[in-house]
């Protein structure tokens, strides 16, 4: 019997091909560990999770509901309503990941991925220029006791780490998503991929759905590819539509129900009262919890009502 | 990007016949299957499916710049580092230099609160010479519903550049660098679109205004029978898209209507308020649905509060969330407060008005379906935003008025307030 019509899913079936094996009597002589082959058992990769260090996003609270910022190897995806802040966090991600390791910070670069047009380089250097002073002055505070180097890091020079690519339709923003593994891999010190936003060419009228599907899960399926393969975060925004729900209708993230099983993680930023807030949706490791945040003159910060310093872990 | 040629990529000669002969021409077609499908489709192996997608990828991806690289090329290259200055200090400080280029720039607000001012007023700014804080090129105003009135815009100009527009021939000029298209149906507002394309390639076109999107939607939904509240819809894709491609300006006025009970505005994990979450005062949101709310760039929200007309950045990158006071004169809009006082929380996109709009029913449908009559209840709507008596009132509402009444003015010297 042919590989080919074995009720499994289109990836397997082309994983099982590419490996040469075309019929079941081929397959049956197989064991699991050798099908499996580039594992890793769960220990090992405690291991390496505990090495791994994550992006603050400048806001205390945020950090400690995603415990300790965002995580490299995963795709975290975002969503929210019109200016609740997700290019403000996208932005300041992309500061934050430059943060150099002595610092407490990964001192990566970052690809920011602008499918809406709403990347002001004004506000890039203005978010660029008040991580500088906050550096500067952690730095100061840790001199004190370990004898750190100089912060010799200029707000142009943040610009210049961040790759900014303008995305304007659907084909583009899936020949990017394809091209950015040459890129990473010319550019390996890229620890961050930020798209904004993932929904916007994938909203407008989109005749055929099940066209749109194919193309999204190949899409998260490649975003989930660079993040393992190159140890990097990959955050993506999404939108929000209405969907009719227990008798009323309420706010959803966009793209479908399919979609959101592709992301690791998933936060939604609401509003709630005066306040903005993130919730944790959904992560397999995470438990679910909101945190208020700010968005300020210098960028996502604590919020005003909880007057705790600004750790830059 | 999109539509790149796959035998001009530089793919081995095999694989570009392969192409070819499954009719898969440009990127697009190309990108739009799996690896799987493609290997499937082509009938070749993985390895060379693989390579040649990455090749397609490559060419088909727009080049990266870095920001820092962005923000040189804007400063040096741009106009006013890529910002049209409204001329209203405060809001042109908060817009870190004024309305940005390619981008869209939203106007909304009750009916009679400033929109096609705001417009009129940017028109003429883009249209002067650079000394003067133009960008010195030609406007192109698609105006839906008949609002424009060069007479008020010569009177925006002559007010508030003097100078300029007393020389002779000055004022000719200006207005003649303003075009101004009245599309009558769907047909002609695609129409009017490519035109500006074809006007943006020859350089000349240093903004775009439509006025309004509201107008442009319901006209669809009235013609084709739609009934769905959001229409999705590809022209006001094209207008995003000639802001990309073009780097100018382009500003949009959007209506307001009535928050209906059926829209959501809680996700399924926040607690449901018991208390009627609609409010006191009426509701008013900005039309056009949330789809259109995440397309636009800048979200500028003009109100009427307790007497006083409010402009308020209720979506902008990088602004706060500050609120102006203003006032329509004789020169256009002048702001009363440079400083603004900073909104906490969800009150920036909130809309109010002094009067109350239809329940359920948007507002829309009134102006396309039936225009209010110009008489009474109009003056009415201008009367509910004057200021209290007691304080100076402003001339420039009969002139606005008799504006779009389109009557002949009498012989009456505009300099003396009554």
């Amino acid at each position: 019997m042919e590989v080919g019509r074995l009720p499994i899913s289109a990836s397997q079936r082309g994983k099982l091909i590419r490996a040469g094996y075309t019929t079941l009597s081929s397959l049956s002589s197989l064991s699991p560990s050798d099908l499996a082959r580039g594992a890793q058992t769960a220990w090992d990769m405690l291991h390496e999770e505990q090495l791994l260090r994550r992006i603050t996003t400048s806001c205390a609270d945020l950090d400690n509901i995603l415990g300790g910022g965002i995580n490299c190897k995963e795709v975290t995806e975002i969503g929210g309503v019109p200016g609740i802040g997700k290019t403000q966090l996208g932005i300041q991600l992309a500061v934050n990941v430059q943060i150099p390791v002595d610092l407490g910070g990964l001192g990566g670069k970052a690809v920011y991925i602008d499918t809406e047009g709403s990347f002001m380089v004004e506000r890039a250097l203005q978010i660029a220029e008040a991580s500088v002073l906050d550096m500067v002055e952690y730095n100061d505070l840790l001199r004190k006791e370990h004898r750190k180097c100089q912060v010799n890091l200029k707000p142009n020079d943040l610009l210049e780490s961040i790759y900014y690519f303008r995305i304007c339709s659907y084909t583009e923003q899936m020949a990017v998503i394809s091209y950015l593994d040459k890129f990473i891999s010319a550019h390996k010190d890229v620890k961050i991929v930020i798209v904004d936003s993932v929904t916007f060419h994938f909203r407008q009228d989109f005749e055929d759905l099940a066209l749109r599907t194919r193309l999204l899960s190949g899409m998260a399926l490649k975003l989930m590819n660079l993040a393992k393969t190159y140890n990097l975060a990959v955050v993506i925004f999404n939108q929000v539509t209405t969907k009719y729900m227990e008798g009323s209708f309420q706010l959803a993230l966009a793209l479908g129900d399919s979609w959101s099983h592709s992301c690791t993680n998933r936060v939604i930023l609401y509003w709630n009262g005066d306040d903005r807030y993130a919730f944790i949706d959904k992560s397999p490791s995470l438990r679910s919890a909101s945190a208020p945040f700010s968005v300020t003159g210098k960028g996502i910060r604590n919020s005003a009502s909880n007057h705790k310093r600004i750790k830059l872990m | 990007m999109a539509d790149k040629l796959i035998k001009e990529m530089g793919l081995p000669k095999s694989m570009a016949n392969v192409f070819a002969a499954r009719n898969i021409t440009t990127a697009q077609e190309a990108l739009a299957l799996t690896d799987f499908e493609l290997m499937l489709l082509l009938d070749v192996g993985m390895a060379e499916v693989s390579s040649a997608l990455a090749r397609i990828s490559e060419i088909a991806c727009p080049p990266y710049q870095t920001a820092l690289a962005l923000m040189e090329q804007r400063i040096q290259k741009e106009g006013h580092g890529g910002h049209l200055p409204t001329g209203l200090k405060g809001l042109d400080e908060a817009l870190c230099g004024g309305i940005p280029f390619g981008v869209l720039t939203e106007l909304v607000g009750p009916a009679g609160i400033g929109k096609t001012q705001f417009c009129m007023k940017l028109s003429l700014l883009a249209s002067l010479p650079t000394a003067y804080g133009g960008l010195n090129g030609r406007v192109i105003y698609i105006d839906v519903e008949s609002k424009f009135s060069s007479r008020r815009m010569i009177e925006i100009g002559v007010q508030s550049f003097p100078d300029i527009f007393n020389m002779k021939g000055m004022a000719q000029e200006m207005a003649g660098r303003i075009l101004v298209l009245r599309p009558t149906s769907l047909s002609k507002f695609t129409e009017s679109l490519q035109q500006i394309q074809v006007a943006l390639r020859q350089q000349q076109v240093k903004l775009v205004v439509i006025d309004s999107m509201t107008a442009v939607i319901s006209g669809i939904i009235f013609c084709l029978g739609i009934t769905d509240k959001e229409p999705q819809d590809n022209t006001y894709l094209v207008g995003i898209s000639l802001a990309e491609f073009s780097r100018i300006p382009i500003v949009v006025t959007n209506q307001v209507r009535s928050q209906t009970r059926d829209e959501g505005c809680q996700y399924s994990f926040q607690v449901r308020s018991t208390e009627d979450p609609v409010g006191y005062d009426s509701h008013l949101v900005a039309a056009l649905g949330i789809n259109w709310a995440h397309s636009v760039t800048i979200r500028l929200v003009l109100e009427a509060k307790s007497g006083q007309r409010f402009i308020k950045l209720a979506k902008s990158p990088m602004s706060p969330p500050l609120a102006f006071p203003f006032n329509i004169t004789a020169a256009g809009i002048s702001l009363l407060d440079d400083y603004g006082r900073e909104l906490k929380g969800a009150e920036i996109n909130k809309i109010h008005s002094h009067e109350k709009a239809k329940e359920g029913l948007p507002a829309t449908f009134l102006t396309v379906r039936q225009k209010p009559p110009p008489t009474s209840s109009y003056v009415q709507r201008r009367q509910t935003l004057r200021p209290h008596s007691g304080e100076t009132r402003h001339y420039s509402d009969d002139i606005l008025w008799r504006a779009h009444d389109l009557r002949p003015v009498p012989p009456r010297s505009c300099l003396h307030p009554d």
